[in-house]
């Protein structure tokens, strides 16, 4: 039977991306649709009437969303170079280390927000001390080799490869969150990223990205 | 066989640690249940949830899981008989899609249904309204969520009677009325009904009382 697969995405979107690794790693053919998040596309909204969100996979014409969702639907329907460990308890950890960086991405946003809009120098700092608070808890758990599970990419790594958005928002805000020196951990794993043969093809290039985003944030700034 | 040890942390109260209470239950899985105050963490549970240091948790023959739908997930995949997710992946996509809803809008704004105040409590009660209406499409004619039993997201939204029994404590008008929600509505009374899950709802005076303690001096001072 012939299989239809289909992604709605944004180029610029983490999620999306998270989606693209899962797919390409298991060599699944897909057709890629470009979606304007500012006019979306009645197939959008059709398929995921719930959130109107990308990403949205349409297998043979049956939607699924949310990222993390899509991404356990992807390892049950194509068995091959499994992302999900086997044993249910390794099972457990994948799952509960992949909510917790999403919780903790989404935690660290209103500091990130609060310091691209400050007009004040001494917000901005508050913002950046906020994003940093969860990006330690971060660092913590990444230092105690909670999450990773080795060289494979698998599931936990594909859904922190999210982190490199926050590189990126330090290019775009011209500010430091995710240094080296103080997120040695994190550091070196967007690094893995940078350098794995099926995310180079997944992430976007660097300078639109940074000018996306730059785009973005200045109307967030004017705005306020 | 090695002896099996299963023990549950979690709260009378919470529907979080219901779920799990439900799940072992449905399963046949004994297991030793330790009450945690929330006020005073045990040293246990700080240990077995370092990271979140929150209930529900379970230990499996000393390996703790948090998390409540993870914990759901691992006790289907461990004890494989009376499945709580479906066999399709298609089908398991959208009971995971659902159970995430219930978590990330219909408790948020479940809680401020009860505690805010003039438009803002309005405009959640509206909201609240339409996402149940979302859940009663995923429901249809179905007796359950999970068809003719219980399942996976039927345990997830046991989360509506937290609201329901708030909303009773509080002498406010039932969002989940038979008029508005009927299909919703219906569920609830069979998911009430049912053997397995009537053992794990808590008794209701005691439950009532809780809300009003917990929320009625914000009501009074309306």
């Amino acid at each position: 039977m012939a299989e239809e697969v289909k992604l709605f995405g944004k180029w610029a979107s983490p999620f999306c991306c998270r989606i693209e690794v899962a797919l390409k790693l298991k060599g699944v053919e897909y057709e890629y649709i470009e979606e304007d998040m500012l006019n979306k596309s009645p197939a959008l909204l059709n398929y995921n009437p719930v959130h109107k969100k990308i990403p949205v996979l349409v297998h043979n014409g049956k939607p699924i969303a949310e990222s993390l969702v899509i991404m356990e639907y992807i390892d049950e329907t194509w068995k091959h170079n499994p992302i999900l460990p086997i044993d249910p308890f390794e099972k457990a950890m994948a799952r509960f280390w992949a909510k917790f960086i999403d919780d903790k991405f989404w935690a660290l946003w209103p500091g990130v927000k609060k310091a691209i809009t400050s007009s004040g120098e001494k917000e901005r700092e508050e913002g950046i001390e906020e994003a940093q608070l969860h990006l330690n808890a971060l660092e913590t758990q990444l230092k105690e080799k909670k999450f990773f599970g080795g060289e494979k990419l698998g599931f936990v790594e594909i859904s922190a490869s999210l982190l490199i958005w926050i590189v990126v928002f330090q290019e775009v805000m011209g500010v430091e969150i995710l240094t080296q020196e103080k997120f040695p951990a994190l550091h070196k794993l967007t690094q893995k990223f940078v350098d794995d043969d099926v995310f180079k093809q997944c992430v976007p290039p660097w300078e639109p990205l940074v000018a996306y985003f730059k785009a973005q944030w200045g109307t967030l700034a004017a705005s306020k | 066989m090695a002896e099996e040890e299963v023990k549950l942390f979690g709260t009378w109260g919470s529907p979080f640690s219901r779920r799990i209470e439900v799940a072992l239950k449905l399963k046949g899985v004994q297991y030793e249940y330790i009450e945690e105050d929330l006020t005073n963490k045990s040293p246990a549970l700080l240990n077995y949830n370092p990271v979140n240091k929150q209930i529900p948790v379970l230990v499996h023959n000393g390996k703790p899981v948090a998390e409540s739908f993870v914990i759901m997930e691992y006790i289907d995949e461990t004890w494989k008989h009376n499945p709580i997710l479906p066999a399709d992946p298609y089908e398991r996509a959208m009971a995971r899609f659902w159970a995430k809803y219930i978590d990330e809008k219909f408790w948020p704004a479940a809680k401020k249904t009860v505690v805010a105040k003039g438009e803002e409590q309005k405009g959640a009660i509206d909201e609240i309204q339409q996402q149940m209406k979302n859940l009663e499409g995923e429901l249809k004619e179905k007796k359950f969520f999970g068809g003719e039993s219980l399942g996976f997201l039927d345990i997830a939204a046991n989360i509506i009677i937290w609201l329901v029994v708030a909303q009773e404590a509080l002498g406010m008008d039932q969002i989940l009325n038979e008029e508005k929600l009927p299909v919703l509505h219906g569920w609830l009374h069979r998911l009430l009904d049912d053997a397995v899950f009537k053992e794990c709802v808590p008794p209701k005076e005691r439950h009532l009382d809780f809300f009003k303690v917990k929320f009625g001096s914000s009501i009074a001072s309306k």
